[in-house]
């Protein structure tokens, strides 16, 4: 059973060489000639005078823990979809019951306007 | 002859079979990429009546190869202010996902490199790290495009995501299984059997959820060349930009191959069940209609080509226009889906679930 997972593993591990050959060849190839201007970071020609981790719009942070809630969600719903056919009327109103309990609180949050951007 | 080659191959140890095996889908792959970035200039070009490149080689076709030596034999700049391991590690992490998502793929009957029962869950979760990549890359360059482009960039991810996932588990309620070779094998018969014709909204949210996902045009607002130069990936140059450019291709092979299999049935050809069996048994004309491999790179190619095709033809959307198509359009379709398909399987209504 789990001997299936050992192929995935070494997989994983030539997806991470595939990114970390590429990069060690280009630095090694690659020319190194630093200069102030060249490394500081791109503003259109202004100099960076502050450190650009700045302020950002609270929905970003919204939108994120909105994806959690829906995320969850689905992960409740994967086993719950595989297993349908065998637990009949009773999972689909169970399923319905917690899906309608999603459903109020998106609504909740729609007339509530955190889907908005403008 | 075939038999020494097999006993060479037995005599292997597991992991050097697995290393062959891993190869055999890595490198095309990665040709693939490289062509694909071909392809969509070629194409793109030829959309807007110019000729795309055409210098290198004959009729352009070594233009990948020289851009990868370009690229090799540029410096790879870290900035003075950025985090120099996350900077470097970020492109990575958004390689990795993306091309070890490929093992659980199927590529014709029983030809997948791991065949587990949890493939559908497996490539989600990739899917999901993806994510990484880019917020790492946007927050380490410490840079005001690239935080910009990469907060813009992972909420439209994590907003299609749900999305997207839900459009699977309507694939998965009505395949009743995640195992991809076995969503595959529960779509033949014939083509009215595959699920885009039974999940044809759900079909359409999952393959524009995946045009999002990849943040392609028109959903390029974390690239928005005229707002924010490029983004998260403004302060990369190189091969660190490189590698970030072969995941983005790398992903959209994904998405298109995912497409194939949950609703186009993958390696199925579309005559099964519809032409007698006789024709099948026609020496080199019935291999290509049946079905097999060859079908699954047809339909992946197709999609690949409507990447393509969108770029050319549709303006970028707006920023507030993508978060209201993710959560006010694509997430109400999906869930009411859910529901009539719950009741479709639940009690059998025909034809498509009886």
């Amino acid at each position: 059973m789990l001997e299936n997972y050992l192929p995935i593993l070494i997989f994983i591990g030539v997806g991470l060489l595939v990114g970390i050959i590429p990069l060690a060849l280009g630095m090694v190839i690659g020319p190194h000639r630093p200069d102030g201007a060249k490394n500081s970071p791109y503003e259109c020609g202004f100099e960076a005078f502050e450190d650009s981790r700045m302020k950002f719009d609270v929905r970003f942070y919204l939108v994120a823990i909105l994806f959690i809630i829906f995320d969850l969600e689905i992960a409740f719903l994967f086993p719950w979809a595989v297993a349908l056919d065998s637990i009949g009327l009773f999972g689909l109103l169970a399923m319905a019951l917690f899906l309608g309990i999603l459903v109020i609180g998106f609504i909740y949050e729609w007339k509530k306007g955190a889907l908005e951007w403008e | 002859m075939l038999e020494t080659i097999m006993n060479v191959w037995e005599g292997l140890p597991l992991v050097m079979q697995i290393m062959a095996k891993i190869t055999l889908i890595v490198a095309p792959l990665m040709l693939a990429v490289a062509y694909v970035t071909y392809a969509e200039r070629k194409v793109i070009g030829y959309m807007q009546v110019r000729l795309g490149p055409n210098r290198v080689g004959p009729k352009g076709w070594l233009q990948p190869i020289a851009d990868a030596v370009k690229l090799l034999t540029k410096e790879v700049i870290i900035p003075t202010n950025a985090n120099r391991y996350l900077f470097l590690i970020a492109p990575v992490l958004s390689i990795a996902p993306a091309l070890a998502a490929w093992a659980v793929i199927p590529f014709d009957d029983g030809m997948a490199l791991a065949n587990i029962n949890a493939g559908l869950l497996y490539i989600l979760a990739l899917s999901s790290l993806g994510v990484y990549g880019v917020i790492i890359a946007g927050w380490a360059s410490n840079s005001k495009y690239a935080l910009l482009g990469a907060m813009r960039s992972a909420a439209q991810i994590v907003a299609y995501e749900i999305a997207m996932g839900f459009a699977l588990v309507g694939v998965i309620m009505v395949a009743g299984s995640l195992n991809l070779g076995e969503i595959v094998s529960a779509q033949s018969g014939s083509i009215y059997h595959w699920y885009l014709l039974p999940l044809l909204p759900l079909f359409l949210v999952f393959f524009i959820s995946g045009v999002a996902e990849t943040n392609r045009a028109p959903f390029d607002v974390a690239e928005g060349e005229s707002e924010i130069v490029a983004g998260f990936h403004v302060e990369y140059s190189g091969m660190a930009f490189a590698v970030f450019f072969l995941a983005e291709y790398a992903n959209m092979i994904l998405i298109s191959a995912l497409t194939a299999l949950l609703f186009l049935g993958g390696w199925l050809s579309p005559f099964q069940g519809i032409l007698p069996e006789s024709a099948f048994a026609i020496p080199v004309i019935g291999w290509f209609l049946d079905s097999g491999i060859h079908w699954f790179l047809i339909k992946t190619a197709f999609f690949l080509f409507c990447f393509l095709w969108f770029r050319a033809t549709f303006p970028r959307y707006r920023y507030d226009q993508i978060m209201r198509l993710g959560w006010k359009v694509l997430i109400p379709v999906t869930i009411v889906w859910l529901f009539v398909l719950g009741v479709g399987v639940a009690f059998g209504i025909g034809p498509w679930f009886a």
